[in-house]
């Protein structure tokens, strides 16, 4: 299931035309001018073409909201979002989101779902019906076709939902936190396998996250957000040959030396909103200062 | 990785496959059910004998039964059925053919709530039984006043859930489907209307319950009568209202249980249909 069939890489790369997201300036709050919360302050940062860009942050720091700014299902307050030069005005097909839970289509079997894209904008003809059997082989779901999301397990839903977006040919592939809730076995497969499903497409994928090793494991570049209003603190270069496996990381120096920079900017934040007593925070830095104890 | 999702609520033991096409009436739920009524017949039997208190007013159910043969080889007794089911069906379909558009079209358009939302809610808590007068006086039949007494018990509670269904679809499905290049009527054909048909099938086995209820009410109307002359003719809402007249109480008991087993059959029969139109709940 971690191995992507070798060989076949065209038929995924044909088609892709790999997008840029410039993110300048952005600002967004929500509320009135008497109860106004700023979520993201000033933020500017560039999701770069054919790179795997992972946004990390104390949770509640406002990635969510980032995420709709990028999506377009909301407009920033102020600044601007372009892709590939061209502004953001609502949500397209060129920048699909992979929601936290499972977004499929609950009353759509797998092969149903995969092919929601194409049937909404009527391009149903032989070449993508041949492009949706062929990625729900990739994915591993061709015994799976008909069965409902229900009947699926936890990564095989993100599998199919990972078809779903990708038969679109998005610029962009958005993840917010797809692989959270799975066990810790599944998660480090599912690890595996997109990695290696980006490696072979070279697609721009901005992921967000708030668990460091995934971040690691899976990023080009590394967005360490600030706390809330939200903004990017620092901006480490992952410079890890991949294919990556996950004991290779445990005993790489540079990846703890990175995941030592990367906990202790977090380390930081966390501790901020900690003070101000938020009850979020006060869990992220329990969880994260036992590990860096660790480590 | 294992995707077997167990398809089965079946008691440990009874491991017939699910296509097995005729199942042992020995099943356990089956089985349960008898019980159950044999238990209560029982205990009726023995209380009304014994002249216990409230159940000793009640005719026994060996009385009522010696009521009801009779009546089964009685044209004018099935007569009402048929004359019940036709007005409970017409009366419910007209209820589904406006309660669901009606409470889609609330459920997507902000001004077309805002308008109608509050007439529905003033007229909502109006009981079926305090429209008959006024029912009598609109329509210009019998039978069309009955048809909308029915057709009001059903109506809001078919609406109530569509719109409520409507409200409960997840916020990410459309923000999935608008990104994808849904435009707006791809995404109530493919995504509110799938969404709320469960929604749709609990107000109809709700809605259709209620139907039955009162069709009592909507049949005191009637006056009785019909195609065939027979005293147990004119409905059996009208039937358990002239028993009540005639003094005849096993009679009374007979229609009360003849409506019970209708709408018990009418509910089995929209669960059936609901759960063909909804295959994705099956798998649950």
């Amino acid at each position: 299931m971690s191995e992507v069939a070798s060989g076949d890489g065209n038929v995924l790369r044909a088609g892709i035309t790999a997008g840029e997201i410039e993110v300048s300036h952005v600002s967004k709050g929500y509320g009135d001018a008497r109860f106004h919360t700023e979520v993201v302050r000033d933020c500017s940062f560039t999701i770069e073409r054919n790179k795997l860009t992972v946004m990390i942050g104390p949770s509640g720091c406002g990635k969510s909201t980032l995420i709709r700014l990028l999506a377009g299902f909301e407009k920033p307050s102020s600044g601007t979002i372009a892709i590939n030069g061209q502004p953001v005005t609502g949500p397209r097909r060129d920048r699909l989101v992979l929601f936290q839970e499972s977004a499929l289509f609950p009353w759509m079997n797998t092969w149903d779902n995969i092919l929601y894209g194409p049937r909404a904008r009527g391009e149903t003809n032989k070449q993508t019906l041949e492009l949706a059997e062929f990625l729900l082989n990739k994915v591993g779901l061709a015994q799976f076709r008909r069965k409902y999301p229900t009947q699926l397990s936890g990564g095989m839903q993100r599998r199919a939902e990972l078809a779903r977006a990708m038969i679109n040919n998005p610029a962009v592939m958005i993840l917010d936190e797809p692989f959270r809730g799975l066990d810790a076995m599944t998660k480090v497969l599912m690890w595996e396998y997109y990695a290696a499903l980006f490696e072979e497409t070279r697609r721009t994928n901005f992921f967000v996250t708030t668990d460091i090793d995934e971040a690691i494991f899976l990023a080009d570049r590394l967005l360490i957000m600030s706390n809330m209003p939200t903004r990017v603190r620092t901006v480490l270069e992952i410079d890890l040959p991949r294919p990556r496996t996950q004991l290779d990381l445990v005993e790489n120096d540079r990846a703890n030396e990175i995941k030592m920079q990367a906990l202790s900017i977090l380390h930081e934040e966390a501790m901020k909103s900690f003070s101000r007593g938020s009850k979020a925070a006060a869990d992220f830095v329990d969880a994260y200062s036992k590990r860096v104890s660790k480590a | 990785m294992s995707a077997v999702v167990a398809t089965s609520s079946r008691p440990v033991g009874a491991t017939h496959p699910r296509s097995r096409p005729r199942q042992s009436i020995f099943r356990h739920h089956v089985m349960r059910a008898v019980i159950c009524i044999v238990v209560f017949l029982v205990l009726w039997e023995i209380g009304s004998r014994l002249n216990a208190p409230w159940v000793g007013e009640v005719p026994a159910p060996s009385v009522v039964a010696e009521a009801w043969l009779p009546l089964l080889q009685d044209q004018g007794y099935w007569y009402s059925w048929y004359q019940s089911s036709r007005r409970v069906l017409s009366g419910f379909l007209v209820a589904m053919l406006i309660g669901i558009p009606f409470g889609l079209a609330m459920a997507t358009s902000r001004v077309f709530h805002d308008i109608t939302f509050p007439v529905f809610e003033i007229l909502r808590p109006i009981p079926p039984l305090a429209w008959v007068p006024a029912a009598i006086i609109f329509w210009p039949t019998q039978e069309l006043s009955i048809g909308f007494v029915i057709f009001l018990g059903a109506i809001f509670t078919i609406m109530l859930n569509v719109i409520g269904g409507a409200r409960s679809i997840d916020l990410r499905f459309f923000q999935a489907a608008r990104s994808m290049g849904s435009s707006n009527w791809d995404i109530f054909r493919r995504i509110i209307l799938p969404g709320v048909l469960p929604s749709i099938v609990v107000g109809c086995e709700v809605g259709i319950g209620i139907t039955w209820n009162v069709v009592v009410a909507a049949e005191m109307i009637s006056g009785g009568g019909g195609a065939i002359q027979s005293s147990a003719g004119g409905g059996l809402g009208f039937f358990i209202w002239n028993s009540y007249i005639g003094f005849s109480y096993p009679l009374i008991v007979v229609g009360m249980i003849s409506i019970g087993i209708a709408g018990y059959i009418s509910s089995a029969i929209i669960r059936k249909l609901g759960l063909m139109a909804t295959p994705w709940l099956r798998t649950r």
